[in-house]
């Protein structure tokens, strides 16, 4: 893993990323207006790094991280892998370059296709980009297995004939076949247990050591984010509120959306369960479709000033390698 | 909950086995639990410790073949639903019991909107007119913190985040007021704002409604905040039941204890690497003949390996199906728990 002095390599670049999706109504399915998914999201991630990417549901993660290995055509902006500009390359010239990006998907049932055995589904990419035997396809298949904590005896099993928390691991295992050099991780421990997601993060962790793999970590859960990013972009309603190295962000946070974010995490023992003090949120959520003007947390800010409602504020480096895109930091 | 209500469910003594090609899954092995009204019950466990596989059981949802589900009986509503036709089963599921499916995605119809989904069962079962339902169900999306409601009914579930999609799941389960709601892990794709959100949602549910929940979870956070009981499952058991501060304060199951463990947290020191509980799970070939646990326990002596251990009462409520006794420090002494006893509800005491 890195230090926090970012001297790496910038593997991947975003600047100014847009993904809207477009609204149709009525007979003639008439572009009525757009959902602003993602609404303009820059950052980098640095070679061996691991960025954690969190924000409330709907706020445009799985959007962004789709976007980003370009399994969406863009609206707007741009996007460099390893120094190559791939925002605008059509798709068919982007399939050389897939082996290299690959994604683990929240919705593991959506990915598996239910005809295909369990040894088929994780050794279908080496079918397709590697020349392996038989017999080495078998053996790195069952070496995924192992990795990802699946037992070698379902290799011949169906999806169906797994719970939801074994299915993910399929994925994972797949997505880790060809050695990739970056992975966007989309919520891929929401399903599991916690023994399982330890298992899994600190797999992805050793992974990461052994091959310098790049990591984009979106995930709600917090704690487990705290683990395992190097630096944390936290996203509401399609944009970067702050990014910050992991030790600043979950020490002194700064947006107050960031700051509620972090006071809200359950805590799991009951005795102290009572003693966490919260922040809690007001207000509706907006609609990407229609936010607000000025800010997009001005609805639900706890310490919402006049200025909020009217100008949108960008985001401003604090201290080194801390962003902000909050008015309560304008000076600074 | 008043100590000594009725039960709304009770389960008791129910096993799911599935044939498959490479053989049979024990994958539910004499589970026997109660729910009373305006309870909430979490349901922890290992990944493929069969949670979900027993309250799909428990409705019917798992088809047969290529299961057999058995069992002594699972009472609702002064029926036995083990016993109970399809077409009874179909009228209860969606309308008196609710059910949110772990995999949004599965139980979602990609082909229809998802206000016609939510507006379906009320037509249906609470015969409810067309502006009746679309009122409901934009009420129900806004329950479940969905902006712009109204316009999101035509939309269709791609066009939802994966957290969307679960309340979209949790809106359609709680359409009917159910006097039960079985919710398999509802809130995996939820931020912690939103979560919370739901979660003061049932809390609500259940003190207006006398709604029972059933919550699955591997959320060890939520369970200490939300749940009146809990059930840890392993190995498609139940190893460990008990009232929540009980359970935390004093988990008296290997699995257990090792799972407390491996929780990380936002607050406090960051462990460089995270706590992992070493080994497999079991296989479930068969039936289990010894403790399923003891492969990866380290209190395992030698009776474990010989002998399924029952469940014991252990007093506040608490029953464990562990031969080791973590008081004495060494092998229990101790009678089994009768099983009628079990299935009675050890429920609220301590
Ligand atoms: N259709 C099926 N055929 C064969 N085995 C099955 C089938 N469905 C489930 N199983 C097996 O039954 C066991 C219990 O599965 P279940 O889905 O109940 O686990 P779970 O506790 O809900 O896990 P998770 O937390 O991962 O969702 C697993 O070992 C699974 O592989
Ligand atoms: N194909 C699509 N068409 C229209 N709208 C979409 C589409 N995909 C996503 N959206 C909308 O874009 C917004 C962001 O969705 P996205 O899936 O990126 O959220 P997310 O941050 O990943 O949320 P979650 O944590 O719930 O998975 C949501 O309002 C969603 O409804
Ligand atoms: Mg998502
Ligand atoms: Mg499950």
């Amino acid at each position: 893993m890195l230090d926090e002095t970012n001297s790496g390599n910038v593997l991947v670049e975003v600047r100014d990323l847009k993904m809207h999706f477009p609204i149709h109504a009525g007979v003639f399915k008439k572009r009525v207006g757009e959902v602003k998914a993602v609404d303009g999201i820059s950052f980098d991630i640095f070679e061996g790094e691991t960025l954690g990417l969190v924000g409330e549901s709907g706020c445009g993660k799985s959007t962004a991280g789709r976007a980003i290995l370009r399994l969406y055509d863009i609206t707007e902006g741009s996007i460099k892998i390893d120094g190559v500009e791939i925002g605008p390359t059509p798709q068919p010239k982007l399939r050389e370059m897939r082996p290299t990006m690959q994604m683990v998907f929240q919705d593991p049932q959506a990915s598996l296709n239910p005809r295909m055995s369990v040894a088929a589904i994780i050794g279908e990419p080496l079918d397709e980009h590697t020349d392996f035997s038989k017999k080495e396809k078998r053996e790195k298949v069952l070496g995924l297995m192992d990795a990802v904590g699946l037992n070698r005896d379902f290799a011949n099993r169906y999806p169906h004939e797994f719970s939801g928390g074994q299915r993910q691991r399929i994925g994972i295992a797949r997505a880790l076949a060809l050695n990739p050099k970056f992975i966007v991780c989309d919520e891929p421990i929401a399903a599991l247990d916690v023994s399982i997601q330890a298992q899994v993060v600190n797999l992805l962790e050793d992974l990461q050591e052994e091959f310098g793999l790049t990591y984009l970590f979106i995930s709600h859960d917090l704690s487990m984010v705290r683990h395992i990013a190097d630096r944390v972009a936290v996203m509401y309603l399609g944009r970067v509120v702050e990014l910050a190295t992991r030790e600043e962000l979950f020490r002194a946070p700064k947006h107050p959306y960031t700051q509620a974010l972090l006071s809200a995490v359950p805590e799991p023992d009951p005795s102290l369960e009572e003693k966490v003090e919260r922040i809690l949120l007001e207000g509706d959520v907006p609609s990407p479709s229609k936010p607000p003007k000025g800010c997009n947390f001005c609805t639900r800010c706890p310490q919402v000033m006049d200025i909020c409602k009217e100008i949108d504020p960008t985001g401003k480096e604090i201290a080194a390698g801390h962003q902000v895109a909050c008015h309560l930091y304008a000076d600074t | 909950m008043a100590d000594g209500a009725e039960p709304v469910l009770n389960v008791r003594d129910l096993n799911t086995v599935f044939k498959t090609r490479s053989g049979s899954v024990h994958a539910v092995n004499s589970v026997s639990f109660s729910l009373k009204p305006g309870e909430l019950l979490g349901v922890v466990g290992e990944s493929g410790s069969g949670k979900s596989v027993t309250m799909m059981s428990l409705i019917g949802l798992i088809p047969s073949p290529p299961a057999q589900v058995s069992g002594t009986g699972v009472e609702f509503g002064g029926m036995d639903l083990l016993k109970a036709s399809d077409d009874e089963l179909r009228r209860i599921r969606g309308a008196r019991i609710g059910f949110v499916f772990q995999d949004p995605m599965t139980s979602l119809n990609p082909v229809f909107t998802v206000g016609y989904q939510i507006m379906e069962p009320l037509r249906k079962h609470m015969k409810m007119n067309k502006a009746d339902a679309r009122r409901r169900a934009v009420e129900l999306l806004e329950l479940v913190g969905i902006p712009d409601a109204e316009r999101r009914l035509k939309d269709f579930p791609h066009q939802f985040s994966g957290g969307m999609r679960q309340r979209v799941m949790i809106a359609i389960a709680l359409a009917c007021d159910p006097e039960v709601l079985i919710a398999d892990e509802p809130t995996t794709a939820l931020d912690v704002t939103i979560q919370a959100q739901i979660l003061e949602l049932m809390h609500e549910l259940r003190a207006k409604l006398g709604m029972a929940v059933i919550w699955i979870t591997h959320d060890l956070g939520v369970i200490a905040g939300i749940a009146d009981r809990v059930l840890v499952m392993y190995g498609g058991q139940i190893v460990e039941h008990a009232p929540v501060k009980e359970l935390f304060q004093h988990p008296k199951h290997p699995y257990t204890r090792a799972l407390l463990k491996t929780i990380p947290s936002v607050r406090g020191e960051r462990a460089d690497r995270l706590e992992v509980i070493e080994g497999q799970p079991p296989i479930l070939r068969a039936a289990p003949t010894s403790c399923s646990f003891s492969a990866r326990c380290e209190f395992c002596f030698e009776r474990c390996l010989n002998e399924n251990p029952p469940r014991f009462d252990v007093g506040h409520g608490h029953d464990t199906a562990c031969f080791y006794d973590f008081d004495a420090n060494g092998p229990r002494h101790q009678p089994n728990m009768a099983m009628t006893q079990l299935a009675g509800g050890v429920g609220d005491a301590g």
